[in-house]
């Protein structure tokens, strides 16, 4: 399969937005652009199997490698890897949820679908990317979008929010790029300098570079992934941010940072990430820990989804710092169960946000009565971020913990135990929020005007809610999937 | 065949020459020559300029030694005569409404012609006279709003300002004659060594080019000189003219003083450092639209004076590509705020809250133009800055470039400070929807589509690769 018509579909969709008028027109295009990459990424998925019972042992599939800038050694090489297709149909569900979702946007609704197609372009290129600088190229496109989505189209104090979450991110992307500088002038010292990836990981770098380097990559990657102490835009970001946005952001644009931590940092300077792991499982501890903790005392269903996800995104990084193949398949598991789950917890939200204009926790009460359906998505976004078995943030959290537990240092397994009782409070805050936002007494007359969920609302909720099921009844078929590009990690470490 | 030769080598400094001749005859046939028609004549001449690198050039060297050429200089004036182009362009309203539009293109014109004979010249001297000859004009055109009290300041801090940094170039030309007995770029690049008289004559020409491109502690007029100028001077003197003089900063460094390379990189480090963090953080500061630009602009110096610290091919090319995103980025976000000023007179940047309410193409285009400027993709911006720093990582200077990278978040936040005014802050009257007229508007849409083709298509960058001067 060609993967530039991952990037071209996209890139059409926009043009298309562009091209059209009126609400209906735009978000028709918009939904049809999206269901046609969705489409596209299952069958890049069927042609990665198909590809691999051939015997095809290579370390990534459908290469394409086009000179760009090439006295800058800088060169438009794509191709993926289970890892990649992973995220790549997580972009795919949560971009046509996020598209279904904001059907009913009337404002600039042109400009809205154009940023959200644009956004969604970024995470596609940035999963594709083979290539350092066209991955990072791919990461700063995404940063443009979520300013102006936020800003724009946010509520509460937008733009304060955009421009925190703006500077944040591109804090990050300024020590990414330091991290890049190095990676390139200290890989082959006496060849052509490259920013391949994979030539880069053959190549090898010294010692002393990686460990200089990698604070700057790994840190400003995980300023995207809300790494301890770069979390706070999170919450900010987040809860200001309009329903599809914040789909985007929690679900795609923090697994950006971890992708970016996995597949550049620790991928390509494995001694370093050796060396600073206990750093990264420390702060992925205080993470899960601060996160879970700070989530209990949130009165605003958003602000308890952004803190949450502070919380899961730390298990993300845990199971990164563990280094182990099983913690780092669990590690890209929750990647995708988190996209997934949070979405749907943000779509749920948003739906509820629109039809009662509150998200206190205090002021609402028995939605169950009067909008099941959203009401019932809510509860299950909810028992999926708590960990019950059966969807897919179970498997996932479990599998992390397997794996860290397979690290014999006594300080991991400290950490591992205390990652695993932060679900207690997990349990706790979400109980009482769904507890009290859905179930018990109406607290407000108007509520029982309300309509439940619309047709695209419904589907949006069950797109991302069967990737969800799917993932926790069968996952052996992420597993799977994840198993040759972790292996490949592994040996890069163990090297 | 030799008086071919030099119609070939000159056909830039002809060309605009003729279009001063043309316009001087035009004034002295009417009394009041139709201003749509003349300016038609002059864009369409000036894209004729610009075409002409089509012709390509040889490596020559005319009037002894004076005159140079080759296909790197003949890029340089294309690429300034598009500036100027532009700037012409996207000027229409303020000059139809001028009734001495004539000696403002009279003005500019002598002003590009003395840049082309400066970055041509392989001769001190010349390179002197060309280097006049393009300020001086300038200082009259800064002056052009004669009404205007702050005009008149601009240009005597302008004129006063260049006349001392021509006085130190000059004196530090004469001691470089002092120590080695030539002035030729070729002789000089062999024969100036390092010592106490040479890199004394080195402090007083590098003071000259820092005043000339603005850089931090000579950037004082900088904020001023934009201020009082009409916009169209503005653009013009922070675009062409700094682009003008950054190419011979360049090759004077990289080929004269390359013995000196030791002295220049730590005062170009301490320079770039300060540019980038003082053009930074007044910026943030600033109301008037045009101080901010001047501030942005002395920060986008402290970028490319990074880039001057890595080895000289690579210096070069990401210099050279840098100035030719910048041109379209900074002329954009010159072009659109030149017409609102010239419609409403808001300069401020309050006064654009709610501009997108209005004016929804002009908003994309500042919008696409800061963002290119601070260097976000999918603009060329980011592969301008992306090269500087690549360039000036090339030797080392990981420090100075942990630095310059870090500055790129504050660059960020006060571009996307009047983004966010433009797009997200309400306003009851906001500006006025404002109709540019199809000759701006093509220009605009030049400058996006610069700015989009020079990303995603590579080759562009690697022409410039293939003509830089290995000196």
């Amino acid at each position: 399969m060609n993967l530039l018509i991952l990037l071209i579909i996209p890139f059409l969709t926009a043009i298309g937005i562009l091209a059209v008028n009126g609400l209906k027109q735009v978000r028709t295009v918009a939904f049809i652009g999206s269901m046609i990459q969705l489409c596209l990424s299952f069958y890049l998925l069927n042609q990665y199997h198909i590809v691999k019972e051939l015997g095809d042992a290579s370390i990534m599939l459908f290469e394409q490698n086009h000179a760009w800038f090439p006295s800058m050694g800088i060169y438009f090489h794509i191709g993926v890897d289970g890892i990649s297709i992973s995220m790549i149909i997580l972009t795919a569900l949560v971009v046509v949820a996020g598209v279904l979702v904001s059907y009913g946007m009337e404002q600039l609704h042109k400009e809205f679908f154009f940023l959200l197609i644009l956004l969604s372009l970024g995470a596609y290129g940035f999963f594709i990317s083979l290539d350092l600088f066209t991955l990072f190229f791919f990461l700063e496109v995404a940063v443009i979008p979520k300013f102006l989505l936020i800003g724009i189209w946010g509520s509460g104090l937008k733009e304060r929010s955009a421009m925190k979450l703006a500077l944040m991110l591109m804090g990050g992307s300024a020590m990414i790029f330091i991290g890049l500088i190095g990676v390139y002038f200290y890989s082959n010292e006496v060849g052509a300098r490259t920013f391949d990836m994979l030539a880069l990981a053959q190549n090898g770098i010294s010692k002393e570079a990686q460990l200089f380097f990698f604070p700057f990559a790994f840190a400003g990657f995980g300023v995207f992934t809300a790494l301890f102490p770069f979390h706070t835009w999170v919450p900010d970001g987040h809860s200001s941010a309009p329903t599809a946005a914040s789909m985007f952001l929690a679900g795609i644009s923090m697994k950006l940072g971890g992708y970016g931590c996995l597949r550049v940092a620790t991928f390509l300077m494995p001694q370093a990430a050796e060396y600073y792991a206990p750093v990264i499982v420390l702060l992925a501890t205080i993470a899960i820990i601060y996160g879970a903790f700070a989530t209990m005392m949130q009165t605003d269903l958003k602000y308890i989804n952004a803190y949450s996800s502070i919380s899961h995104c730390g298990f993300v990084l845990l199971g990164i710092g563990m280094l182990t193949k099983v913690s780092i398949t669990g590690a890209v598991m929750q990647m995708v169960s988190h996209g997934l789950m949070t979405a749907l917890f943000f779509a749920a939200i948003g739906m509820m946000y629109s039809r009662t204009h509150t998200r206190l926790v205090a002021q609402l009460g028995g939605l169950l009565k009067v909008m099941p359906f959203i009401s019932s998505i809510f509860i299950i976004a909810g028992l999926c971020s708590l960990g019950l078995p059966g969807f897919s943030g179970f498997v996932s959290e479990m599998t992390i913990f397997v794996g860290a537990w397979q690290n014999p240092n006594i300080w991991y397994r400290l950490a591992t135990i205390l990652s695993c009782a932060s679900i207690v409070v997990t349990a706790v805050y979400i109980l009482r929020a769904a507890g009290s936002s859905v179930m018990g007494p109406i607290k407000d007359d108007h509520f029982l005007k309300l309509e439940d969920a619309l047709w695209n609302e419904k589907l949006a909720a069950i797109v991302l809610l069967s990737g969800i099921v799917v993932i926790g009844v069968a996952p052996f078929l992420l597993t799977d999937l994840l198993s040759p590009g972790t292996q490949i990690i592994m040996e890069q470490l163990l090297k | 065949m030799m008086a071919l030769d030099i119609i070939i080598a000159m056909k830039h400094e002809l060309m605009i020459g003729f279009i001063i001749f043309l316009l001087l005859f035009w004034k002295i046939r009417t009394d009041e020559p139709n201003p749509s028609e003349v300016i038609s004549v002059v864009n369409g001449l000036l894209l004729a300029t610009v075409l002409l690198f089509l012709f390509g050039s040889k490596d020559v060297v005319l009037f002894n030694q004076m005159f140079k050429g080759n296909e790197l200089i003949l890029f340089q004036k294309s690429m300034l005569s598009l500036g100027m182009l532009i700037v012409s362009a996207i000027s229409f309203a303020w000059l139809k409404n001028n009734k001495n539009f004539l000696e403002f293109y009279i003005l500019l014109l002598s002003s590009l012609l003395g840049m082309f004979f400066m970055i041509s010249s392989a001769n001190m001297l010349m390179f002197y006279l060309g280097l006049e000859l393009s300020t001086i004009p300038l200082a009259a055109a800064a002056n052009f709003d004669l009404q205007k009290r702050k005009s008149s300041e601009a240009a005597m801090k302008l004129i006063l300002s260049s006349a001392f940094s021509s006085a130190l170039l000059l004196l530090g030309i004469s001691f470089i004659y002092g120590s080695t007995g030539t002035l030729l770029f070729s002789e000089l690049s062999v024969s100036l060594v390092e010592n106490p008289l040479s890199i004394f004559a080195f402090i007083l020409i590098f003071a000259g080019f820092a005043f000339k491109i603005s850089a931090v502690p000579f950037h004082l007029w900088t904020a001023d000189v934009y201020e009082g100028s009409p916009i169209p001077v503005t653009a013009f003197l922070s675009v062409v003219s700094k682009a003008a003089v950054t190419f011979v900063f360049v090759s004077v460094l990289f080929q004269v003083f390359q013995s000196l390379a030791l002295t220049w990189t730590i005062a170009i480090s301490l320079m770039a450092f300060l540019s980038i963090v003082i053009g930074n953080l007044f910026a943030i500061r600033q109301q008037n639209i045009k101080r901010f630009l001047a501030f942005s602009a002395i920060a986008q110096v402290g970028y490319i004076l990074v880039a001057m610290l890595g080895f000289a091919e690579v210096a070069q090319s990401s210099i050279f590509f840098f100035l030719l995103i910048y041109l379209f980025s900074n002329l954009a976000a010159f072009g659109v705020i030149g017409i609102i000023s010239e419609h409403t007179g808001k300069e401020n940047i309050d006064d654009y809250k709610g501009f997108y309410q209005t004016n929804k193409f002009l908003s994309w285009v500042l919008a696409i133009g800061l963002f290119a400027l601070a260097g976000v993709p999918p603009t060329a911006g980011f592969f301008g800055k992306f090269f500087l720093l690549m360039a000036g990582a090339s030797k080392g200077n990981y420090i100075l470039i942990i630095i310059a990278a870090l500055n790129m978040v504050i660059s960020f936040y006060y571009y996307l400070r009047i983004v966010k005014v433009i797009f997200m802050d309400s306003n009851e009257n906001p500006i006025a929807k404002t109709e540019a007229g199809l000759i701006p508007n093509l220009a605009l849409l030049l400058c996006m589509a610069g700015l989009i083709v020079l990303s995603v298509y590579g080759p562009i960058y690697e022409y410039i690769v293939s003509i830089v001067q290995p000196y």
